[in-house]
């Protein structure tokens, strides 16, 4: 486990930069000095069965040739292609790994034929969550995940990656009823556990290929509570501190192993830069074609792979809609590494317009304004375990969004700040060791909630 | 709405205590069990998902309020039920097939719930022969689906044609909601009605439920 954060300084934390780049697939270096964009894609409303498998496979093929030609059109020099699988291709490991086959050869051919430096990012679903409470550690959800994360080589990805869900079960509830006490729990006891558990055989399954075990993301977790929080229905600076309690779980990834960039949905990534010094993938008024969020533009400020999250394969005015998300990518990648070519100074200014722009707007947004990144990162890094480094990220983060809205600094409705001030109770009294917690815990979470013993928890 | 005010407050406030004690202090009184329903807890909830929609209270507030009423209506029901008193409505409930997400099922089932109706939730990667099922054990008025994404979105116009051809499309309205789902998709498929929020389900099931 870290003790100081990799990156060392504001000045330092930059896009397109990170401490430990990742070079893969053919010729990409990720963090070595440019953004680069990462397009991802998915079907319009198709049922994926083995009667529509010829459409869905002419789909995608269709999807990666329209992505990649539009990149040698618009003098990209690297791209990497994210395919997040959808659940019936996790499920029967062959399909999942058939389409892996077709993307890998057309991100070849054109490496060859254009120079276009390319890689595969390959995401299965963490498909243990269709069984209630999951099995997270046996049976056929899990066998069916390492079989596919075991062929990812041989199909030809180049990273592989996982939006993982240990802790789901409980946290979903938790969520909608803004209990940061079993959201902790959630994330720091059994979220955390469940990474190692996870990560260990995904470095394994990734050992003795040239595939890099990239990272992971709190999206189950986090993103669910800002998606709620931007409906109305639960108070952002909740979400906010969801957002920095996930960080210690997302580390867990890279101290098994995991070498980057983290997901593009994993909005936490710039602390995992901060702490671990890996490169990180983000999305944000990119990524408006899959969901809304109140970080467009800050979500960008420090990554080193930019992307669209998922567009569906539907027709627009210009184009279809991946190959109109690739050029939204390229154009703002260009202005990123622009701005990187010219100096330190430009890159900085850059990089505090596009957190200056968001951070006062949302609570959300302002915990990921760089200096605070590093500001709560430190403050994480005090911690000796991830239980701990949990409770110390929901304590600063509190504490940092108190600051802000005493200060004007950030922009709070009375009601978000009358939830503010009901919060710090919730984060003064989090029980101080996990020991403790899991004793709390046992008296309120249903039984049949979760499986302590798939967690190692007996 | 007076005598029993208390209930009323009870609920809105999310009192879950106090809500249960003042049910047995007005049964205790002699109060029907009807009026208390559908005086205080109803018009509570009503005042619940109002404060909601205008955006003054979050989820979790309401969340809090519908417990304190299923506190409560846990000492009526049975009383209703002996008297031969009916909930609102019974809804069959569930995510559809292929799909996981439930948290927006969940949030309409409570809504649901606070709105007096009897929810039969079926969880998620819910098939069509098991709402067939349900349809069937639990004579059910309603049936409302979720889904989130595109890709299952198809699995509600399946489940509607299995429905059809087991001859029990008849005994029900069908209500759809979820991120992806349009009035047009609703229209489409033949569902009965669409909600863009959970904080709407009660009031088209009411309307359902009347129609």
């Amino acid at each position: 486990m870290n003790t100081k954060p990799a990156v060392e300084s504001l000045d330092a934390f930059l896009f397109g930069r990170a401490p430990h780049p990742v070079t893969c697939g053919r010729g990409v270096e990720i963090g070595g000095g440019r953004m680069i964009p990462e397009i991802n894609f998915t079907l319009p409303g198709i049922e994926v069965t083995r009667r529509n498998w010829d459409e869905i496979r002419r789909q995608y093929e269709e999807m990666v040739r329209g992505v990649l030609r539009h990149a040698v059109e618009l003098e990209v020099p690297a791209v990497v292609v994210e395919f997040e699988t959808l659940p019936p291709m996790t499920q029967t490991p062959e399909w999942g790994l058939e389409i892996t086959r077709i993307l890998a050869e057309n991100c070849a051919a054109f490496s060859d034929r254009h120079g276009l430096a390319t890689a595969l990012r390959v995401t299965p679903n963490d498909t243990r969550e269709f069984r209630r409470p999951p099995l997270m550690r046996r049976g056929e959800h899990w066998e069916q995940m390492v079989r596919f994360f075991d062929g990812a080589g041989r199909a030809g990805a180049d990273l592989l990656a996982i939006e993982s869900t240990g802790g789901k079960e409980v946290c979903d509830d938790a969520l909608v009823n803004a209990d940061l006490r079993r959201v902790v729990f959630a994330l720091g006891v059994l979220g955390a556990r469940d990474m190692g558990f996870l990560w260990e055989q995904i470095v394994r399954s990734c050992r003795n290929t040239d595939v890099v075990p990239s990272g992971d993301t709190a999206c189950g977790f986090a993103n669910t509570a800002m998606t709620l929080a931007w409906k109305g229905m639960i108070p952002k600076v909740f979400a906010a501190l969801v957002r920095v309690i996930s960080v210690p779980r997302s580390l867990v990834a890279f101290e098994t192993g995991a070498r980057g960039p983290s997901k593009d949905c994993a909005y936490e990534g710039p602390f995992l830069k901060a702490i671990a010094g890996v490169p990180i993938s983000m999305e944000g008024r990119s990524s408006a074609c899959a969901h809304s969020s109140p970080l467009g533009n800050i979500a960008q400020a420090v990554c080193d792979c930019w992307s669209n999250e998922s567009v569906a394969n539907v027709r627009l005015l210009s184009g279809y809609a991946p190959v109109v998300s690739m050029e939204q990518l390229a154009y703002d990648c260009r202005l990123a590494n622009a701005a990187l070519d010219d100096s330190p100074e430009a890159a900085r200014s850059l990089r505090d317009w596009l957190a200056s722009s968001d951070a006062s707007l949302d609570p959300q947004a302002y915990v990921l304004r760089p200096d605070i990144v590093l500001e709560i990162s430190e403050e994480i890094l005090t911690g000796a375990t991830t239980y701990e480094r949990t409770i110390r990220a929901a304590r600063a983060g509190w504490r940092i969004l108190d600051r802000a809205h005493r200060k004007a600094a950030l922009n709070l409705t009375p009601r978000e700040a009358r939830w503010l001030g009901r919060m710090e109770s919730a984060v003064t009294e989090l029980p101080e060791t996990e020991a403790e917690m899991r004793e709390a815990m046992a008296g309120e979470i249903p039984a049949n909630a979760y499986l302590p013993e798939e967690y190692g928890l007996t | 709405m007076s005598e029993w005010t208390k209930l009323y407050d009870a609920v809105l406030n999310g009192d879950a205590d106090t809500a249960r004690s003042v049910t047995d202090e007005a049964l205790a009184a002699g109060t029907d069990p009807q009026t208390l329903v559908n005086d205080y807890m109803i018009p509570a909830m009503d005042e619940v998902g109002r404060r909601f929609e205008a955006n003054d209270f979050f989820v979790p507030e309401l969340l809090i309020a519908a417990r304190a009423m299923k506190g409560a209506l846990g000492k009526i029901r049975p009383l209703l039920t002996a008297s031969g008193v009916k909930p609102k409505g019974r809804v069959v409930l569930g995510t559809v097939k292929g799909d996981l997400h439930d948290i927006g099922k969940n949030l309409v089932a409570a809504m649901l719930e606070g709105g007096g109706f009897e929810v039969i939730d079926l969880g998620v990667d819910v098939s069509a022969e098991k709402f067939i099922e349900a349809i069937r054990d639990e004579s059910a008025d309603i049936v409302a689906m979720s889904a989130l994404l595109t890709t299952t979105m198809p699995s509600m116009k399946n489940t509607i044609e299995a429905l059809n051809e087991a001859g029990v499309r008849g005994n029900v309205k069908i209500m759809i909601g979820g991120a992806p789902i349009t009035r047009e998709y609703a229209e489409e498929i033949g569902a009965d009605s669409y909600g863009d929020s959970a904080a709407t389900a009660v009031g088209i099931a009411r309307k359902l439920v009347a129609s």
